[in-house]
C-alpha cells in the first residue's frame, strides 16, 4: 500500500503512463513509478497535462546516493484532484551523472535543481541556470554524496547502532517487555514522573 | 534631449532589514528599475540533510527547530508525522490536539512576525511590527511554560509530544484566545485601509494562479492567488478533520492580499485553537517508542501544512536508527522560485515589499 495518505498507487500510473507512452516506464511498486532517465521530461509533460492525472505542481524533487547509482525522486501534486504521484528516475553513471530537467514542465524545479546539483552533483540538462546555490564555486566535492567523507562503497556514512544502545541486550531497547510497556503508558495517579527505566528522552 | 541611463549594480545584503536574514541580492539597476536580479543565499548551510544521516530520527528533531526557527513546532511537527508514517508508530488522541492547539499557536506567532516586518518594509516603521510582537510575547510565553524554550522548542515527539502542559497554561491560553480576535481586527483597521500601506500594496508583486501553481508555490503565497489549497483540507494530518475553519484565499495574488490572507489566517487558528481546547480529552501524551527507532527499510514523504506552505520530509530508511537520506522541502526556498520574475521590471522598492510578502526564513533556506 502507498504510504501517503493521499498516494496514488504506482501501478496505475505505470500503467496508464505506458498505455500512452510506450516503453517508458521501467519498474514500478505500488508506491512509485520509475521511468527511463532520457525520457524523464516526457513522462512528467504527460502527467502534467494529463486529465486523468493533473500533476499540476512539482511539490518536491531530490536525490538519493545508492552507492552506485543516483535516484531522482520526484512528487508530484495534482490539487484538483488532490493526490500525489511519486516518480522516480535512476542515473546509472555514478561519476558524472545527468538528467533531463524538469524546469521546462515545472517552474518550481528551478531551484530545486540548483540544490541538487549543488549537493548531490547531478547534472540537469535543459537547466537555465544551474549554478551551485548554498557551496560557493571550486568547493570540492557534493557534500550529499556518500563518498563524501573518503568512505567508499559498501560502508554507510549513517549510525550502525544507536550510541547506546545495549549490546549485549539489544531486545531490551528494542522490544521492552509487556509489563514494562504498560507501566510506561500508564503512570501512576498524580505523577508526572515515567517509570525510571524510560528516563531517555524526558532527561535534561 | 534624450538622457542616456547605464545599468549599475547594486548589492543588497547580506546584513540588510530588508532581506529578513542573512539573504543577499545581487540587483542590476538601470535607474529605479530592476533589469537583472541574483539572489546569493548559503550563509546560513549547516549541512543539515547530511548531518541527520548521522543521528536517531528523534535526534534529528531539533535541527527542525533551526531550519524555520521562526516555527519551530511546526517544523518538529513535520517530522514527527513523516517518521510514524515511516516507522508506523501511534499516536494518542490527547497529543494530536496538544499537536494542533501548538502548531496553530505557532501559525499565529509566525503570520504576526510575517506581516509586522512586511509592513515594516511598506514604510510603517516598526511600530505594528511591535504591536504585533505583543501577541507573539504571549504566545512564546506559553510555550516557554510548556517545554521551556521559546524558539527552538524541541517540543514534538515521534508519538506524541514531550510534555503536558502545565495547570497553569490552559486559563493563560483561554485568555489569549479570547483577546486575539479583538487585536487582529484592530491590526485589520490600522492597516488595510491604510493609504500608504494599500498603495505601496495593491497590484504589486502580482502571481497568477497558473504561475503560483507551476512556481511550487505553497500557503500563504500560493492562497494569495486564490488557490484554495491547505493540507490542513486536503490531507488531514493529526485531528485536523474534527476542526470546522475555512481557508482564505486572495482574488488578485498581489502583496495586499497575502497580506489580507495571513491576518485571516490567524482568526482560523485561534476558531481551531478553540474547538481543541473544548474537544481535548484526558490520556496520556506520548507513546514509549524504543530509544533506537529502527524503521522498516522503505520511504516516505510526510507533509504538514506550516506557516510558510507544505513543510515535508522526505526519509528513507534502510533499517538503522538513522535515516539512510534526510530531505527537508523547505517552502521559504522554493518559494523563491519564482523572485526573479517577479522582481525584473519593477522598481527596487516594489521589489523589497514582494520579498517581505513572500515570508522567507533563511534558516530554512539554506538548512
Amino acid at each position: 500500500m502507498p504510504k501517503g495518505p493521499t498516494q496514488l498507487d504506482g501501478h496505475l500510473v505505470a500503467e496508464r503512463l505506458g498505455q500512452a507512452l510506450p516503453g517508458i516506464v521501467q519498474r514500478s511498486t505500488d508506491e512509485w513509478v520509475e521511468v527511463r532517465p532520457e525520457r524523464l521530461q516526457e513522462a512528467l509533460r504527460w502527467l502534467h497535462d494529463s486529465e486523468e492525472f493533473d500533476a499540476a505542481q512539482l511539490s518536491n524533487c531530490c536525490g538519493v546516493d545508492r552507492h552506485h547509482h543516483f535516484e531522482m525522486v520526484y512528487h508530484l501534486q495534482s490539487l484538483d484532484l488532490n493526490h500525489q504521484i511519486v516518480v522516480k528516475a535512476i542515473v546509472l553513471d555514478h561519476d558524472r551523472p545527468s538528467l533531463p530537467s524538469a524546469y521546462p514542465v515545472y517552474k518550481g524545479a528551478l531551484l530545486q535543481e540548483r540544490e541538487v546539483y549543488d549537493l548531490m552533483g547531478i547534472e540537469f540538462e535543459g537547466h537555465p541556470d544551474l549554478r551551485r546555490i548554498f557551496l560557493w564555486d571550486g568547493f570540492p566535492g557534493h557534500p550529499l554524496r556518500k563518498d563524501f567523507l573518503g568512505i567508499g562503497a559498501g560502508l554507510t556514512s549513517g549510525l550502525a547502532r544507536f550510541p547506546y544502545e545495549d549490546k549485549t541486550d539489544p531486545d531490551r531497547i528494542m522490544n521492552p517487555p509487556e509489563s514494562m510497556r504498560a507501566a510506561a503508558q500508564e503512570p501512576e495517579a498524580g505523577s508526572q514522573e515515567p517509570s525510571p527505566e524510560w528516563r531517555g528522552e524526558q532527561h535534561p | 534631449m534624450t538622457t542616456a541611463s547605464e545599468p549599475y549594480v547594486l548589492n543588497i545584503g547580506p546584513q540588510h532589514p530588508s532581506t529578513h536574514g542573512v539573504f543577499r541580492l545581487r540587483v542590476v539597476m538601470d535607474g529605479e528599475r530592476i533589469q537583472d536580479m541574483d539572489m546569493i543565499v548559503g550563509y546560513l548551510h549547516r549541512s543539515m540533510e547530511k548531518l541527520a544521516e548521522e543521528r536517531t530520527y528523534t535526534q534529528n528533531i531539533p535541527f527542525t527547530d533551526r531550519a524555520d526557527y521562526l516555527a519551530a513546532m511546526t517544523g518538529n511537527l513535520g517530522l514527527c508525522v513523516a517518521a510514524e508514517q515511516l516507522s508506523g508508530v501511534e499516536v494518542p488522541e490527547r497529543a494530536e490536539y496538544l499537536r494542533v492547539i501548538f502548531a496553530e499557536l505557532q501559525r499565529i506567532a509566525s503570520h504576526a512576525m510575517a506581516n509586522g516586518t512586511l509592513v515594516s518594509d511598506a514604510g510603517a516603521w516598526q511600530t505594528p511590527l511591535l504591536y504585533m510582537f505583543r501577541e507573539r510575547e504571549k504566545i512564546l510565553d506559553l510555550f516557554e511554560m510548556t517545554c521551556g524554550a521559546r524558539l527552538t522548542t524541541n517540543y514534538m515527539r515521534i508519538g506524541g509530544v514531550a510534555f503536558d502542559p502545565p495547570p497553569e497554561f490552559w486559563p493563560a491560553l483561554r485568555e489569549l484566545v479570547d483577546e486575539l480576535p479583538e487585536r487582529i481586527d484592530e491590526y485589520a483597521e490600522l492597516l488595510t485601509d491604510n493609504e500608504i500601506f494599500v498603495a505601496r500594496t495593491r497590484g504589486i508583486g502580482v502571481i497568477s494562479a497558473a504561475d503560483a501553481i507551476n512556481g511550487s508555490l505553497v500557503g500563504p503565497a500560493l492562497r494569495g492567488s486564490g488557490v484554495p489549497w491547505d493540507l490542513r483540507k486536503a490531507e488531514p494530518y493529526a485531528v485536523y478533520d474534527r476542526f470546522d475553519f475555512e481557508i482564505p484565499v486572495g482574488r488578485t495574488g498581489d502583496v495586499y492580499d497575502r497580506f489580507m490572507v495571513r491576518l485571516e489566517e490567524t482568526k482560523q487558528s485561534t476558531r481551531i485553537i478553540r474547538q481543541a481546547m473544548d474537544q481535548i480529552p484526558e490520556g496520556p501524551h506520548k507513546t514509549q517508542i524504543p530509544l533506537a527507532l529502527r524503521p522498516e527499510p522503505g520511504e516516505v514523504y510526510g507533509r504538514v501544512e506550516g506557516p510558510r506552505g507544505e513543510i515535508g520530509f522526505y526519509l528513507v530508511s534502510d533499517g538503522g536508527p538513522a535515516p539512510y537520506r534526510f530531505h527537508l522541502r523547505a517552502p521559504s526556498f522554493i518559494n523563491l522560485s519564482l523572485l526573479r520574475e517577479l522582481a525584473v521590471g519593477s522598481s527596487l522598492p516594489d521589489a523589497v515589499v514582494t520579498l517581505g510578502s513572500i515570508d522567507i526564513v533563511v534558516g530554512e533556506i539554506d538548512r
